[in-house]
């Protein structure tokens, strides 16, 4: 296990013993993990640290006066202190706590979209956008009669950024995109949309749940207005996520949920509500979720970025090699910004039948519509086969899939 | 053939396959082989929710026994279903909808295809017993 502060040199086969389930079999089969775009797998240090809160540290937080909780308190405060730096935004109250970043957006558009969205104003979101980031925007806009827009995407992936000036214009009130796509693993110019959203006053929620585990984020230099991802794509546990969001736009955000923790002074004809970043977060938080999410940010810390972005970007060019050298096999999403993502389809083989014989031979891919189907439907497609890879994974395990691959669509053609 | 036979029948073709590969092999020949659904049944009325892939099923009754058609986009799917169908095919409404299908737990289907997974046997069987029910008293639904 990697154990030292300082930054570590990059060595996957050291890396693969901090996370003891590549270690298991599927099937019989040893584990070749190819789900991360789904759920990263965690590291020792992450699980024993909430093995040790639950042993050691379990107290409620912001609550009591005695040893124990002001431990718990200091932990979990530590943890949020640990995400504001590792997005580097400006200070812990811009940092909210929430489940994942499905609330996160829900969030937003639940407190900012009700205030700030009235009968003919238009929101923009891209076609690639998980379902998380186009269905909370359904239902505000259609309870406000706000009307939501589409920014198409090029054959390869890429947002069309014409046709996405285009559309956007003072009635725009916001633009809400995935940093990166889930299904086609395609980074998006992001710097770029928030420049022009902001140049006609529009707010720019980005969709970073895909990103934060592959890239670094820092979220005062894009100068977005929100900022969602969740924990455990990113080696965390499950269960935990963020919402960052410029303080100014907060504090003028009315509450979401109402209960303990986000209060100031309760009585029956009045209450008056906490300040940031309580104010948003009622009734005992997942203190265990948050101190994990701590633990995953120091272990990614040991890290330099160059070097996984570098090993990442071997791996999914020799993925995309092998792959490719397969006949009638098509990859969806090819521009050259991409994390290490394939989803690919083979003649006109259903991804279930693929899915099903690689989960026999101990491969974990997905396969369907990734929860994007209108990006399913814009290339007519039912769905995908979906490998998504992190910097644990391995150019051997890459061999097994291609043979196991190769062996299967012998039985399928 | 009656019912128990065919279960039988089946039970003793998954036996010769030693492990999984063999018994999806086969499924995917079954898938293969068995006929396409008509045309005038591939639309989402005969559409069977609650599966990765699209499964078809159309019933009738003739001479009081209820036949079925059914199709798949995806083979492993198609290979299951046409296996409901070779055993639930010309019997009658009552028959299927008191049969247990054992032979879905003897072959290792289920241990493989649990309701919880995406492929959708339990709403293939559900919708089969459905048709069952519907054409007690009717020939066509």
């Amino acid at each position: 296990m990697i154990t030292s502060d300082k930054i570590v040199d990059f060595d996957v086969l050291e890396i693969r013993k901090d996370f003891p389930i590549l270690n298991t079999k599927a099937n019989g089969k040893p584990l070749v993990y190819f789900d991360n775009g789904a759920t990263s797998q965690k590291p020792l240090e992450v699980i024993n640290a909430i093995d040790r809160y639950y042993k050691t540290e379990n107290a409620n937080v912001h609550r009591g006066v005695y040893f124990l909780s002001q431990l718990a308190t200091d932990l979990y405060d530590g943890s949020r202190q640990k995400i504001t730096n590792f997005i580097k935004a400006e200070d812990t109250n811009t940092v909210l706590f929430t489940s994942g970043t499905t609330e996160s957006i829900n969030l937003v558009a639940q407190t900012w979209g009700r205030k700030n969205l009235s009968e003919g104003d238009e929101l923009l979101i891209s076609g690639m956008e998980h379902h998380s980031n186009i269905v909370p925007w359904q239902m505000i806009c259609e309870e406000k009669g706000a009307i939501v827009k589409v920014i198409p995407l090029n054959d390869d992936g890429s947002l069309n950024m014409e046709v996405f000036e285009e559309r956007l214009s003072s009635k725009t009130k916001m633009v809400a995109v995935a940093h990166i796509s889930n299904t086609l693993g395609v980074v998006n110019p992001i710097e770029r949309i928030i420049e022009l959203s902001h140049a006609v006053e529009a707010k720019v929620l980005i969709d970073g749940a895909q990103a934060v585990p592959h890239i670094p984020v820092d979220v005062q230099s894009l100068d977005c207005d929100f900022y969602a991802f969740s924990g455990h794509k990113m080696f965390a546990p499950t269960g935990i996520g963020v919402l960052y969001g410029k303080r100014e736009l907060l504090e003028e955000m009315p509450p979401y949920k109402g209960g303990g923790d986000m209060i100031d002074r309760v009585s029956f004809e009045k209450t008056t509500y906490a300040e940031l970043p309580f104010k948003f977060e009622a009734g005992t938080p997942n203190i265990a979720g948050v101190i994990g999410m701590g633990a995953a940010i120091d272990y990614l810390n040991k890290f330099d970025w160059k070097d996984i972005i570098e090993y990442e970007d071997e791996l999914l060019r020799y993925v995309t090699e092998e792959l490719l050298k397969i006949e009638g096999l098509r990859i969806y999403g090819t521009t050259d910004q991409k994390i290490p993502v394939v989803s690919f389809l083979v003649d006109d083989i259903h991804p279930y039948d693929i899915g099903t014989l690689l989960d026999q031979l101990g491969i974990a891919v997905r396969t369907g519509h990734h929860c994007t189907q209108p990006l399913m439907d814009r290339y007519c497609i039912p769905g995908t086969v979906r490998a998504s890879l992190s910097f644990y994974n391995t150019k051997e395990e890459i061999d097994v899939f291609i043979n196991a691959l190769n062996k299967i669509l012998k039985m399928l053609r | 053939m009656t019912l128990k036979e065919r279960e039988e029948e089946i039970v003793d073709e998954f036996s010769l396959f030693s492990d999984w590969m063999e018994k999806y092999e086969y499924i995917i020949d079954l898938g293969k082989e068995a006929p396409p659904i008509n045309a005038q049944y591939k639309t989402d009325d005969y559409l069977i929710r609650g599966c990765q892939s699209q499964v078809w099923l159309h019933a009738w009754k003739e001479d009081d026994k209820v036949h079925f058609e059914a199709d798949s986009d995806a083979f492993i799917t198609k290979g299951i279903v046409a296996l409901l169908v070779r055993v639930l095919d010309g019997l009658s409404p009552e028959e299927i909808l008191n049969t247990d299908l054992n032979f879905i737990d003897e072959i290792g289907l289920k241990d493989h295809l649990s309701p919880t997974r995406a492929n959708g046997l339990v709403s293939m069987v559900k919708q089969m017993k459905l048709y069952a029910i519907g054409l007690q008293h009717k020939t066509e639904i």
